[in-house]
């Protein structure tokens, strides 16, 4: 039987994107972004801090880096466990090493798990995200909007609750979402999220209860896509990483503040052969000319002050 | 279905007749940057799905939205750089959505070519008559936005159907006659041009388009370092240059501006390109341009020697 005649009609084919989350624009046709003190990349290092249950219900999907082995999967529980007991304050050393301000996107249960964690991160004075409740929480298409609603609202107030924060970043476990999103976001004084790979800039995002900004966030330049899912070398990584660098600085020169946004997971880089290339990584990036290292918040203000001095 | 589409006889690499091409280069390189629109929320197809997650796929949808807000000027002007005028495999909705990247590749005399309306509407199930329209609306929309006779076809998202190639070769003979829909990228059996059976028998070419060299396939699917990517396109035009010295060959690097055109990616491509055009004897062209030379300067010879040895001697 043939296709429905409606599969040769195209309702949303004209200018613009087809839909109404956001403008079309070329990052190019942008006004030209100044960093603080004429800096040139913005470096953002982001931290999953991440809790995946053993009782892994799967829906709608199997998260990535998650369970995969039946009941109880002890493998991938406690390995992933091991970037938050172990991993992390290597982390943490080469952060201070390098003068990094890292942002931390925590589970929210992870947060009431690891007590002595949260608080050390506190302590630090680093930003906190929240990114969901586990990663086992997925939101989703077609998922039950009051479920959604309560998970978010959750997520969010015992975030704030334990960490002493206004948590105003949000990161959606496996960056999926459902079509309501981005209004429980901005409904639950979310100020920006990083779910949308598709700008190396901030934008704006249109929602019912008013705007959120998307942040770049780039996944393709994750540790856990390039050695877990694309089973590149550690060596692949760091180049990976510099190249990246090297680019948008070049691009910065023509075309004004660019961000290098750096999403590690410590179950990954923080093993012992591994967590020698996030420090050749952190030293290459911090020795760099016109570099400003700076929590998601600052680069969101500055580029939103640079917007404002535009119009 | 056929154990053979009966495109195109055996016919052998060794001792074919000489292909020589404009100033005796040996190699006709071209790049094929594919300008795509993927819809978040496509019409269901009963044979294939368009993305893995419920509505809103994002994951999927974002990165290749990527390409055209953000990669497109890259690619763009280092191909400028280099001297390399793309051939671009359009999702001709595109023409709708972003006007200003077509009119952009228009100025710099870019090849458009089609890809179908979007990348997420598939060619399975289609009958003929619905095919064939969506193959006009494809050409017509292309001549509509940039003035040119679309040559070349690569099927959206490599979807197709028995009548694919026969209904492009048709529909361009009765748009522009003899000036369109002369080529075909979706056939990947060889290195050179080969002339292609198609029922109204019209002049009709296959253009090396390589799955090899196409940054999709070499990152997505077969999760190539970027590096090796970048060394990869080196040795696949060593090669070719080498053989060329006897007879013509074509490498073609299909692109996505998602892939290819990432900040920790660029470095590769860029070194292979500075690389290929760096050399002499290179004719740095389009799809266009290749069919034509191979359609008016060796069809016939051709066809000719493919009858001769298809009796095996």
């Amino acid at each position: 039987m043939p296709l429905d005649n409606d599969y040769l009609r195209y309702p949303r084919r004209k200018y613009g994107m087809d839909h109404d989350r956001y403008d079309w624009s070329l990052l190019t046709d942008r006004r030209p972004v100044q960093w603080p003190g004429d800096a040139r990349l913005a470096v953002w290092i982001n931290v999953g801090l991440q809790f995946f249950p053993l009782n892994q219900r799967g829906k709608p999907f199997a998260v990535p880096g998650g369970m995969t082995m039946p009941y109880p999967d002890l493998r991938h529980f406690s390995l992933r466990d091991y970037g938050n007991r172990v991993g992390i304050y290597r982390f943490l050393d080469a952060f201070d090493r390098y003068g990094i301000k890292p942002g931390f996107a925590f589970s929210a249960q992870l947060a009431e798990r690891a007590p002595y964690l949260l608080r050390r991160i506190v302590e630090r004075g680093d930003e906190i995200l929240c990114h969901g409740w586990n990663m086992d929480s997925l939101h989703y298409g077609g998922m039950d909007q009051q479920e959604e609603a309560e998970l978010v609202e959750r997520s969010l107030k015992r975030l704030r609750e334990l960490s002493g924060q206004p948590v105003t970043g949000w990161i959606s476990p496996a960056r999926n979402e459902s079509e309501h999103t981005p209004e429980l976001l901005a409904a639950n004084g979310v100020r920006y999220f990083c779910d949308w790979v598709n700008d190396d800039m901030p934008y704006p995002f249109h929602t019912a209860n008013g705007e959120l900004t998307a942040m770049p966030l780039p996944t393709e330049l994750e540790d856990a896509f390039i050695v877990m899912n694309n089973l590149h070398s550690e060596q692949s990584w760091l180049e990976q990483v510099c190249d990246a660098c090297d680019y948008l600085l070049a691009e910065a020169n023509e075309q004004g503040g660019r961000i290098l946004a750096l999403n590690i997971h410590p179950w990954m880089l923080g093993q012992p052969h591994r967590i020698g290339k996030l420090e050749q990584a952190l030293e290459y990036i911090s020795s760099q000319d016109g570099v400003w290292m700076a929590y998601p918040s600052e680069i969101l203000d500055a580029w939103r002050s640079a917007a404002a001095d535009s119009a | 279905m056929k154990a053979d589409p009966g495109f195109y006889d055996y016919w052998p690499y060794e001792n074919r007749p000489r292909i020589s091409w404009p100033d005796g280069a040996r190699v006709a390189f071209w790049v094929a940057p594919n300008i795509e629109f993927y819809e978040l929320d496509p019409p269901p197809n009963p044979q294939r799905k368009a993305w893995p997650q419920p509505y809103p796929a994002l994951p999927g949808y974002s990165i290749r939205d990527y390409g055209n807000r953000v990669g497109h000027m890259r690619q763009m002007a280092l191909l400028e750089k280099y001297g390399v005028r793309g051939s671009i495999s359009l999702s001709t909705a595109l023409c709708d959505h972003h006007p200003e990247i077509i009119r952009m590749c228009a100025e710099r005399e870019w090849e458009f070519f089609s890809h179908g309306i979007y990348n997420t509407r598939y060619t399975y199930g289609m009958s003929e008559a619905q095919e064939r329209e969506m193959i006009r609306d494809s050409i017509e929309s292309i001549h509509k936005h940039t003035g040119q006779h679309c040559a070349g076809y690569l099927a959206p998202a490599l979807s197709h159907s028995e009548l694919t190639l026969d209904l492009f070769a048709e529909v361009g003979s009765e748009l522009f006659g003899d000036d369109a829909g002369f080529y075909t990228c979706d056939l990947f059996h060889d290195d050179q041009p080969t002339p292609i059976n198609t029922r109204s028998g019209k002049a009709f070419a296959s253009i090396p388009y390589s799955l090899e060299m196409n940054d999709t396939i070499a990152y997505v699917v077969n999760k190539i370092e970027p590096r090796r990517y970048g060394q990869m396109l080196k040795d696949n035009f060593d090669r070719l240059y080498q053989e060329g010295a006897n007879s013509g060959t074509v490498m073609c690097i299909p692109t996505h501006n998602y892939q290819v055109s990432c900040p920790h990616r660029m470095r590769a491509f860029e070194e292979a390109l500075e690389y290929i055009t760096g050399h002499s004897e290179v004719w740095v062209t389009t799809g266009r341009a290749i069919a034509r030379h191979f359609i008016d300067n060796h069809y016939q010879q051709s066809v000719a020697d493919i009858a001769a040895r298809s009796g095996v001697n």
